[in-house]
Order: structure tokens, then C-alpha cells, then sequence
């Protein structure tokens, strides 16, 4: 008997530490960052007032939950640029998650039919990015983007061009790099449903007449749709959020949330526009998040 | 179901090699027009590579498959006038019922192949089906589904591969009866794959049986009962005493003597074989006769099984043969000694 309660009560204990971590690495800071986001800027350390005096009791508190209101977030609503980056966010974040699955599913397709011994080392092959950082590889993207740069050099060698393009500092330049950022992520949750889907419905499909085109669109993509799903969901809501690649990328016009936020930050100084500015970015990010919640856990693990 | 006779299925020496590995080796057969066809045989004989390979799922390393006049060797299966029916029935979890009996009539017209789906559904009893999806389904009407799909194209031969396997014992049989009865109503010819010989026996026509990739004996379920060419086909398709022994000169009528331990017997030889050559003879329980002549033995033990008797038979060395009859033969008792004898007609002499 007592054996038993002291089997639930370890049980307990051991689902304790995530709910610690999460509680003490997110929930607190967030916590924290909302709090600065209800604050206003001042020049001190920390630059924002008020500051809770812990020393004066509840009247501190009093004194201090007053001074908190909603200003920055005001401010987020009425200036057009907050507005702006949002969309700019959203769009590239749309855009990059389109091409995503334009690429990402043929490319998931082969690795499932793939002879099945080469499958392990073909999905290494689309993790391998993974082992440098991902600053220098984004920074490589500017090697190979800038108007003296490897793609320019092959594109007038091969006589296509004339004038160097400029892509380095466009939109363009941003769009690539999210999609070869995220690649590896779209590709994974999708390789993993396709790889199982059963072969023998591929079989009857050709059986019944159908060429490997009509099987691909009538049996094969219909039912990869939760992983394209999961695979457009985990770069959709990180994308949102991207600051290195627009801020390397990017042009001074290119509009993301990420780098507003840096902005507001490390150039203004404005702790407490900057957290409302992080606020807004979770919030957005937990739209689709909901939205993408079953189809993400199908692209895990278990089948249905 | 058209006017023109049906093309005859006709493989010719069809081989398939995986690595050194014999999957299939120099299988010829042909198969008349509206057969009911069993390959039977046990699992890694081949059966299923085969059935694959008249599908086009698997290329043959050698030989050809022919259809009439039409070499369908080297067609891709979309491209076959040939359907077939998977063991795991491969429903299209996404698509309703009618879509899944639709799937192959695209070129048909949106009415006609309407028509022709209602037609199946019918034919299946699965009528108001239609909009069901494949999961809400029992596994008899996916089968029945299956099976309809697998007709939809009216394919001038339709392959199943284990299609009872995945069903439970009483509507195996249910089932069996129903599948007989749809093959006979359309006279498309039928290959069944299957590992269970009394599903064989009731279904086909005529049998096939692999061993180790090869199609070792073709017939009828009764030939190959009565007249098993080897060890391997008469233990398959049922229970058998085997009596080890050399043979004899011939005799008349074709049958042959066969001097055992226990005594000679008498029984008619498979195929050539030469006199002196170690043989055993195959007798089927229900063909053992207790009475005054044969073998000398003890009754062991008697099972009654309602239909029929059950006795264990105990030859002078400890080896035992199994014997049935009707049960009003329930005289003897236990431990009484006895002959076993057999008509020589009953017996095969069969290669040891």
C-alpha cells in the first residue's frame, strides 16, 4: 500500500522539473517582460520607471502598480511602423512558408522513396547544416548574394547576365535566407509522414489505373497534409519572430518585428516599447500555434 | 461481361531473382478464361511475388506474361487490364467509400461512373455505403469494398491476394461462398493467393501449389487430394499416414506393390518410379479400414467427433497412422488388435 503511494508520489516528482523550468525560464521572464512593457523610459539604471521599492511594503506596491499603464502599447497601435512591421512580418513569414512547401515537399517525397539503407544518411545530410553556427551560415548567404558575389560571378560567367544583380539588401535576399534557414524544419515533419505512409495504397492506386502523377496528387499529397501542415506551422511561428536573418539580409526598409524590437532595444533604448513590442510578437505567435496545435503533434510522432 | 471471349492468361517460364535469392523460378501456367485459380502454398514460397509480378509491381528477371495476344511483360500497372485486391485491402483512408470504388473509373463520365459505383455498392451489398468512410467500416464491409474496387475497371483477370486473411473464422466462410458466387455471376477470371488449403480447396477451380518458388503441381482440389505428386502436396492439402517402404514389380491396373516392415500394401505410383526405389505410401485417414487384412496394429485411442471416429492406430514398431470413419463402427475396444487395411486405389506411392 504505502509501496504504491510512494510509486504515485515519485511519479509526481519526476513530472515536477519541467514544470519548474518552464516556470522559472519563461513564465518569470515573461512576467517580467510584460511588467517592463507597462513601464515608461528613464534615463537610470534600469532605464525604466517605476522601479518596485521592496522596502515600503505594501504602500511601495500601491504606489508602484499606479504608475504601471498601457501607453506603449497605445503607441504601438497609432504609429503606423508598428503596424507596418506586423504586416512586413506576416508577409514574409506567409511568403517564405509557401516556398517552404513548394520545396520542401518534393524534397521530403524523394527522401521517403528513397532505397530505404540511404534514408539515414540522405536525413543526416538535411540535419548536417545543423552543426555550424547559424550566424556563419547566414553570413555565408552574404558571400553569396553580394553583387560581386558567387552568384553573380556564375550567373555572368555562364553569359546569363551582363550587370550584377542586386540581391544582397532586398527582400528577396531575406526570403532566401528564411527559406534556407527553415528548410530542414519544413522537410523533417513532413519526411516523417510520408516515410509512413503505407506503400500498398501507392500500389492500388496504380493498379487502378493511375499514372505515378495522378497517384502523387490524388493519394500521396492528400494524406502528407498534416505534415505539410506541422512543417508550415514550425517555420510559419519562429519566422514571425526572425531578427538576424532581415537584419543581415535585409535593406534598411525591409519591416520585420524582430528587428523593431532590436531597435527599440539596443538603439533607443526603450526597454519598455521593446517589451511591449516582444509582448505583441507572442501574442501573434500564439494564434497559429493553437491553430497549428493537432497537426503539429501528428508530424511528432505517433500515427493516428 | 462483353461479348468478346476473354483473353487467356498464359506465363511463361516467369523467374524472379532477388540478389541469389529464388523468389519465383521458371513458373509456366496457363490459366483458362473465367478459372477460378488458388496458388497455394506456404508463406515465402513465392505465391506473393508471383501474384506481384502479374500485377507489375515486381519486374521478372526472365520469362513473360501474356494476356491474349498482349506481352504485358514489360507494362507499367496502370497500364495492365489486370486489378487486384490487397491483402491489407489498401482502402484510401481519405476518401469515402464510393470514392475508393470510383478511384479507377476516371475516364468513365461523372454519371456512368456514379452508375457503375451504385452497380458495385449492389453487387457488395453495400448499398447506402457510399458516403461511409473506410474506418467507419467493418473489416468484412472493407472487404467487400476492396473487392468491389478491385472489379470496378472490368479487369479481364483479378488477382486477391490472401483476401479472407484478415477476416475471422465464421465470416471467412460466409464470405468464401460470397466470393465464389460474385466470380461465377462475372466470369472474370480469378488468381487467389492463399496460404490455407481448405480455403484452396473450397474457392478453386484448380490449385497451384509453390514450394520454394516453384509451381510443384497444378489441378483440380480433388486431384490433388487423391493424387499428390509428392510428400510436401499430400501432408498441404490435408491429413495423411505416410508407410515407409521399398517397391515392388508392378501389377494390374497400374497399381504396384510395396513391401514395408509391417507387411506388403498395394497402391498406385506417382509418376515413374523405379522398382527397388525407396517410396513411402500416402494414405488419407478416411481411407483406413479396420477388418481382417492389411497392416496388423492395436487401437491406441478412439475420439468420438460427432461425424465421425477418430482412432489412433498402433503398428508393431510404436509408429502410428491415423484412422476416421462413421462412428457406428464403434466396436472394437481399446487395446484389441486389428488390421488396417486400404483399397490400392486410396494409396499413392509416393518418392521418399
Amino acid at each position: 500500500m504505502s509501496g504504491r503511494i510512494t510509486a504515485r508520489l515519485f511519479d509526481r516528482l519526476v513530472r515536477l522539473p519541467p514544470f519548474l523550468w518552464l516556470a522559472a525560464f519563461f513564465l518569470l521572464p515573461f512576467a517580467i517582460t510584460l511588467k517592463i512593457s507597462l513601464s515608461e523610459p528613464a534615463t537610470a539604471i534600469p532605464p525604466y520607471l517605476p522601479v518596485l521599492d521592496w522596502r515600503a511594503g505594501l504602500d511601495g506596491w500601491s504606489t508602484f502598480l499606479e504608475a504601471l499603464n498601457f501607453d506603449n502599447y497605445l503607441t504601438l497601435y497609432a504609429d503606423p511602423l508598428y503596424r507596418d512591421a506586423v504586416l512586413g512580418s506576416l508577409t514574409y513569414a506567409a511568403l517564405a512558408s509557401l516556398i517552404l512547401v513548394a520545396l520542401g515537399t518534393p524534397l521530403a517525397y524523394a527522401l521517403a522513396r528513397a532505397p530505404s539503407r540511404w534514408q539515414p544518411l540522405l536525413v543526416a545530410l538535411v540535419v548536417v547544416p545543423f552543426w555550424t553556427s547559424f550566424l556563419i551560415r547566414v553570413y555565408a548567404w552574404i558571400a553569396i548574394l553580394k553583387p560581386e558575389g558567387l552568384l553573380n560571378l556564375m550567373l555572368i560567367r555562364l553569359g546569363l547576365i551582363g550587370e550584377p544583380l542586386t540581391i544582397l539588401n532586398t527582400d528577396a535576399a531575406v526570403i532566401i535566407g528564411l527559406v534556407y534557414a527553415y528548410l530542414p524544419f519544413m522537410v523533417l515533419p513532413l519526411y516523417a509522414v510520408m516515410n509512413r505512409l503505407d506503400p500498398t495504397l501507392r500500389d492500388a492506386a496504380a493498379d487502378l489505373g493511375a499514372s505515378p502523377t495522378r497517384v502523387f496528387w490524388t493519394v500521396t499529397l492528400p494524406l502528407s497534409l498534416p505534415g505539410i501542415a506541422a512543417g508550415a506551422g514550425l517555420c510559419f511561428i519562429p519566422m514571425i519572430g526572425e531578427f538576424v536573418i532581415p537584419d543581415l539580409l535585409g535593406g534598411s526598409e525591409t519591416l520585420m518585428l524582430g528587428r523593431v524590437l532590436w531597435t527599440e532595444f539596443f538603439s533607443n533604448r526603450d526597454w519598455p516599447l521593446a517589451s511591449a513590442v516582444a509582448v505583441l510578437i507572442l501574442a501573434i505567435v500564439i494564434g497559429p500555434v493553437v491553430l497549428f496545435r493537432d497537426s503539429l503533434r501528428a508530424g511528432e510522432g505517433e500515427s493516428p | 461481361m462483353s461479348g468478346l471471349p476473354a483473353p487467356r492468361l498464359r506465363l511463361e517460364e516467369l523467374t524472379k531473382r532477388f540478389g541469389t535469392h529464388h523468389a519465383v523460378e521458371a513458373v509456366t501456367l496457363d490459366l483458362e478464361p473465367g478459372e477460378f485459380f488458388c496458388l497455394l502454398g506456404p508463406s515465402g514460397c513465392g505465391k506473393s511475388t508471383l501474384l506481384r509480378m502479374i500485377a507489375g509491381f515486381e519486374r521478372p528477371t526472365a520469362g513473360r506474361i501474356l494476356l491474349g495476344e498482349a506481352d504485358l511483360t514489360a507494362l507499367p500497372p496502370h497500364r495492365r487490364p489486370v486489378n487486384m485486391m490487397f491483402q491489407s485491402y489498401a482502402l484510401f483512408p481519405h476518401m469515402s467509400v464510393a470514392g475508393n470504388i470510383g478511384y479507377g473509373l476516371k475516364g468513365l463520365g461523372r454519371a456512368a461512373a456514379a452508375n457503375r459505383v451504385a452497380d458495385l455498392l449492389r453487387l457488395v451489398r453495400l448499398d447506402g455505403f457510399g458516403d461511409r468512410r473506410p474506418d467507419t467500416l467493418s473489416g468484412g464491409q472493407r472487404q467487400r469494398v476492396a473487392l468491389a474496387r478491385a472489379l470496378a475497371r472490368e479487369p479481364q483477370l483479378l488477382l486477391l491476394d490472401e483476401p479472407l486473411g484478415a477476416l475471422d473464422r465464421g465470416l471467412r466462410e460466409e464470405t468464401q461462398g460470397e466470393l465464389r458466387a460474385v466470380q461465377r455471376r462475372l466470369g472474370t477470371a480469378f488468381i487467389v493467393v492463399t496460404h490455407d488449403p481448405e480455403e484452396a480447396m473450397m474457392l478453386a477451380d484448380r490449385i497451384g501449389v509453390m514450394e520454394g518458388g516453384r509451381l510443384i503441381q497444378v489441378g483440380p482440389p480433388a486431384e490433388l487430394y487423391r493424387r499428390p505428386a509428392s510428400r510436401f502436396v499430400a501432408g498441404l492439402l490435408g491429413d495423411v499416414n505416410l508407410i515407409p517402404g521399398r517397391l515392388g514389380a508392378g501389377g494390374p491396373g497400374g497399381a504396384r506393390e510395396v513391401e514395408t516392415a509391417y507387411g506388403a500394401v498395394r497402391g498406385v505410383a506417382a509418376g515413374t518410379l523405379e522398382t527397388g526405389a525407396a517410396v513411402v505410401v500416402a494414405v488419407r485417414p478416411e481411407d483406413l479400414v479396420l477388418g481382417t487384412e492389411g497392416l496388423p496394429v492395436v487401437i491406441a485411442d478412439s475420439v468420438f467427433l460427432g461425424d465421425r471416429l477418430r482412432r489412433t492406430l498402433r503398428l508393431p514398431d510404436g509408429t502410428t497412422l491415423r484412422a476416421s470413419g462413421r462412428p457406428t463402427e464403434a466396436g472394437q475396444a481399446l487395446g484389441s488388435a486389428s488390421h488396417a487395411g486400404f483399397a490400392a486405389e486410396a494409396a499413392v506411392i509416393l518418392p521418399a
